[in-house]
């Protein structure tokens, strides 16, 4: 049993990896098309839109990898969670439509008022609050009974996930803002500061509003985070926060143009630590324990195979179609 | 809204729904992707300006219909999870590790050199921008690799037992992934992809061919499309043929609903062509049939006893008038292409490809077959597999997430109402693009060369745009 027991533990780590690198790669996706109605201006929105056309597909995929790859390590788990969380789940997958297809509609439209700015926008928005009520709803932990959820299709809505959903809305956007910063030139980079500043006070704002939450609804979690030795390791991660924070406001009142969007990331990183203190070792909270949810030894070494020769490659190739299209992003380039 | 429904009818009407509108994608991204890499070929190895115009040209098509292709398998992705969590629970050990492969070999690779395919041209030189294109079309044939596995393992489960949660664990991984209907369900829906793409640039060539019998690019995609035509429509009958004998040997009960044998014939089942099955009464009214040929067919003698639905229990027979139409409708498809093929080949001969208008008009009504017969075809395979979703050992009743009619029913109308707004939006851009004949100097989607202002070529605009958008 014990080499399930190590199997398992790796299997949530990679899991808990490709849901990462979604929430930040397509989190900046998200985030522009949060900020778009910010930006009415037509060629600010080209160039926005063109900043990640080249990319935002791959930046998606970690989110099927995230999902099958749920399905294949932890079966139960998927099999639980997804009715539980229908609602958001559908939600967002419409939300990822209408943006996703906005990447290539909008060129193709000759109507004067593009109706897939809006689409872009709301579609952004829609999948990022769900995602967010999502989170929560999992925190909140699900009634489950033998295999099988045993909720209703409401019972994910809370004050608490709703909190997390305008959390992640506004972390995103934060993402979108360094991001364009990061990319951008001018005017248009000008205003990605201002409204980089105003977003990480808000982020601030939502990592505090939700910690105070968090243990609330379980004494499990006040135990993990609060209990001694717990503390000593639990301790560090609120610090960290202090100082990402602080280092950010200096990168962003020096008029940076790499920094403010790395620490940005290294924010994101911190929360989702903090996530994984609460939850581990449970997949479902309080109900279900990575060890009870996972598939057997065999389809997790299958796996285990591909992941370990493929995931480098793909990060390889992944960082070569970035560094292609590396540097600021050009009114004459992208699609037209 | 939807009390007292039936919730699992409700989830299979959504995966029938949101898989058809997935499938009609793939089908011609996978084609198209293989065809764009040839043509780029064409043009590193000639320097003929017709195969970069060519490329350019199919490469604006080709940017919408993977786009719509992508999100619509984001859905089918969760679908799993939603609608059929029992299922995903007890076959998830067996199906996720195909589908986790597929995205590990396939969506990466398409996603990642995607980017630099759309708009790297002049960024990273032609030979790097090959490979992309290349990789491209790897990753698209990788992905109806796995997931026709998967799909494949459903209908022949092979290299399998059941553990004590009653969950399907793999055993040999060669034989869950090379399961005995796997190789020939590949090949049939790779030559399917193939077909459906040829049709449709076909008829683009056709439509522009029409109009002006003198422009390049028209005849160069036009007489590509009718030599894959001519070539592969008669493989693929053949390849058919063979699918429809390994699935009697592996799901009987299937061809029995296809060919419409209600009762059984111990020496020699007729073939009926055309009639109205009807389960109640359990035979094929106003059949149209020709004796002992259907033997023939499926056991190669005319004599040759075949078992019909009456042996076997009501409650395992497959919805039969569906299995039976849409057989029919795919088989009508591709004997239609074999004879859109033979024309053009003796067009060809003639030396009037380029005139003949009467072909030209052929070619173009069949701009769709391909769809067609993909949706026929999978509609055949699909319902000819219930009432399991593992074929024999999990009932399609016994697959479906713990929820209530209302949820399932509701997310129903959303895609619905979703799917009809951004398809129909979709597939006005793509006509738009189809309606403009390619020309020299055609820009890719990035219009890097030549470099022009925003908004779209002022021919495209021929089309007026639909009213849906
Ligand atoms: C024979 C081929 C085939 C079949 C049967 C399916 N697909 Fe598909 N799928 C593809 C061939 C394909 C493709 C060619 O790889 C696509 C189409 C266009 C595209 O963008 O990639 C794709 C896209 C695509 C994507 C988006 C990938 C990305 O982010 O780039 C997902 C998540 C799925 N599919 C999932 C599914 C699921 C869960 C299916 C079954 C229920 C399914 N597909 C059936
Ligand atoms: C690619 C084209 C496909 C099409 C057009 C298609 C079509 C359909 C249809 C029409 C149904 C409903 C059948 C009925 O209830 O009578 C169905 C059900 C289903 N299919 Fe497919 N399918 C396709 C591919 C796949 C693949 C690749 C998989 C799995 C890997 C799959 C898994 C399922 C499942 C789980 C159901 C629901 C349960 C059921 O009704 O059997 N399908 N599909
Ligand atoms: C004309 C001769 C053809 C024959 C005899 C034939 C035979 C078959 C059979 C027996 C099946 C069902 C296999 C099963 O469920 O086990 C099938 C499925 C299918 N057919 Fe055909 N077919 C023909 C033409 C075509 C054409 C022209 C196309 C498309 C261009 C096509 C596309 C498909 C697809 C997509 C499926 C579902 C996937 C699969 O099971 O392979 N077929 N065909």
């Amino acid at each position: 049993m014990t080499a399930a027991i190590d199997i398992a533990t790796v299997w949530a780590f990679i899991i808990a990896f490709a849901v990462f690198v979604y929430v930040v790669m397509d989190g900046f996706d998200l985030g522009l098309g949060i900020l778009y109605p910010l930006f009415p201006n037509k060629s600010d929105r080209d160039l926005i839109m063109n900043s990640v056309a080249p990319v935002w597909d791959g930046n998606e995929t970690w989110l099927v990898l995230g999902g099958g790859g749920l399905m294949a390590a932890f079966p139960l788990a998927y099999a639980v969670l997804m009715p539980a969380l229908y609602t958001p789940v559908i939600a967002m997958l419409i939300g990822l439509i209408f943006r996703g297809v906005a990447f290539e509609f909008r060129w193709r439209t000759t109507q004067r008022e593009n109706r897939w700015d809006i689409a872009f926008a709301g579609g952004s928005l829609l999948a990022a609050l769900a995602q967010g009520i999502a989170l929560g709803a999992i925190l909140q932990g699900v009634h489950v009974e033998g295999r099988q959820y045993a909720g209703g299709w409401w019972d994910w809505l809370t004050p608490f996930s709703i909190l997390t959903g305008l959390a992640l809305v506004v972390g995103y956007a934060l993402l979108g803002a360094t991001w364009l910063v990061m990319k951008t030139e001018g005017e248009l980079r000008d205003k990605a500061y201002h409204l980089s500043w105003w977003l990480l006070f808000a982020m601030l704002g939502a990592i505090v509003a939700v910690s105070i939450a968090t243990p609330f609804l379980h004494v499990q979690y006040t135990q993990r985070w609060f209990a001694w030795p717990n503390i000593i390791l639990t301790a560090p991660v609120p610090v960290a926060v202090a100082v990402v924070t602080a280092m950010l406001l200096r990168a962003l009142s020096d008029k940076q143009d790499y920094r403010p969007f790395f620490l940005s990331l290294a924010l994101f990183a911190l929360s989702y630590a903090g996530l994984g203190i609460s939850m581990w070792p449970y997949i479902v909270p309080q109900s279900i324990t990575i060890w009870q949810a996972a598939s057997p030894e065999n389809s997790q070494v299958f796996m285990l195979i591909g992941v370990a020769v493929l995931i480098p490659l793909i990060l390889g190739y992944t960082a070569w179609a970035y560094w292609v299209f590396r540097g600021k992003v050009r009114p004459e380039s992208g699609y037209h | 809204m939807f009390e007292g429904w039936d919730a699992v009818v409700l989830a299979r009407a959504q995966f029938a729904f949101t898989m058809s509108f997935h499938i009609v994608f793939p089908a011609f991204s996978i084609g198209l992707a293989s065809y764009l890499a040839v043509l780029e070929a064409l043009w590193l190895w000639t320097g003929r300006e017709v195969f970069i115009n060519l490329f350019n040209y199919w490469l604006k098509i080709f940017a919408v219909a993977f786009g719509m292709g992508v999100v619509s398998g984001i859905v089918m992705s969760y679908q799993f999870g939603t609608n059929w969590a029992v299922f995903s629970d007890k076959a998830g050990p067996v199906i996720g590790p195909l589908m986790a492969y597929e995205v590990l070999t396939a969506f990466f690779l398409e996603a990642g050199f995607l980017g630099v395919m759309l708009f790297g041209l002049e960024r990273v030189g032609h030979k790097l921008h090959f490979l992309a294109t290349l990789m491209v079309a790897i990753g698209t044939l990788m992905s109806a690799f796995w997931i026709l596995s998967a799909n494949s393992w459903m209908q022949t489960p092979a290299g399998y037992a059941v553990n004590a949660d009653g969950q399907f664990v793999a055993v040999d991984w060669l034989k869950v992934i090379f399961n005995p209907s796997f190789p020939y369900r590949l090949v049939h829906m790779v030559l399917a992809a193939y077909l459906t793409t040829a049709l449709v640039v076909g008829a683009v060539g056709a439509f522009h061919l029409l109009r002006d019998a003198h422009l390049a690019g028209p005849r160069v995609m036009f007489s590509m499309a009718m030599w894959m035509a001519t070539l592969v429509a008669p493989i693929q009958i053949i390849a058919g043929d063979r699918h429809g004998l390994n699935t009697l040997e592996h799901q009987p009960v299937k061809i029995m609903a296809m060919e419409g044998h209600f009762q059984s014939h111990p020496n020699g089942a007729p073939l009926v062509l055309f009639g109205l099955p009807d389960e109640a009464e359990a035979k094929v009214k106003y059949a149209i049939e020709i004796p002992k040929l259907g033997s023939l067919v499926l056991k190669h003698s005319f004599d040759a006893p075949l078992a019909g639905l009456d042996t076997v229990p009501r409650e395992n027979w497959p919805p039969v008038p569906i299995t039976f139409w849409s057989f029919r409708i795919m088989v009508g498809m591709g004997l239609l292409m074999v004879a859109l093929g033979l024309f053009s080949l003796w067009t060809r001969w003639r030396g009037t490809l380029y005139e003949t208008r009467l072909l030209h008009i052929f070619a173009l009504a069949m701009g769709p077959a391909g769809f067609i017969a993909v949706l026929a075809g999978w509609f055949t395979t699909e319902t000819g597999r219930q009432p399991f979703t593992v074929y024999g050992l999990l009932r399609t009743a016994d697959s479906a997430s713990p929820l209530a009619a209302p949820a399932v029913g509701s997310s129903l109308l959303a895609f619905v109402i979703v799917y009809f707004i951004v398809y129909a939006a979709g597939l006005t851009y793509l006509f738009r693009l189809m309606a403009a004949p390619p020309h020299p100097g055609e820009e890719g989607p990035s219009g890097e060369k030549p470099t022009r202002a925003a908004g779209i070529t002022p021919a495209a605009g021929v089309v007026a745009e639909g009213s849906a958008t």
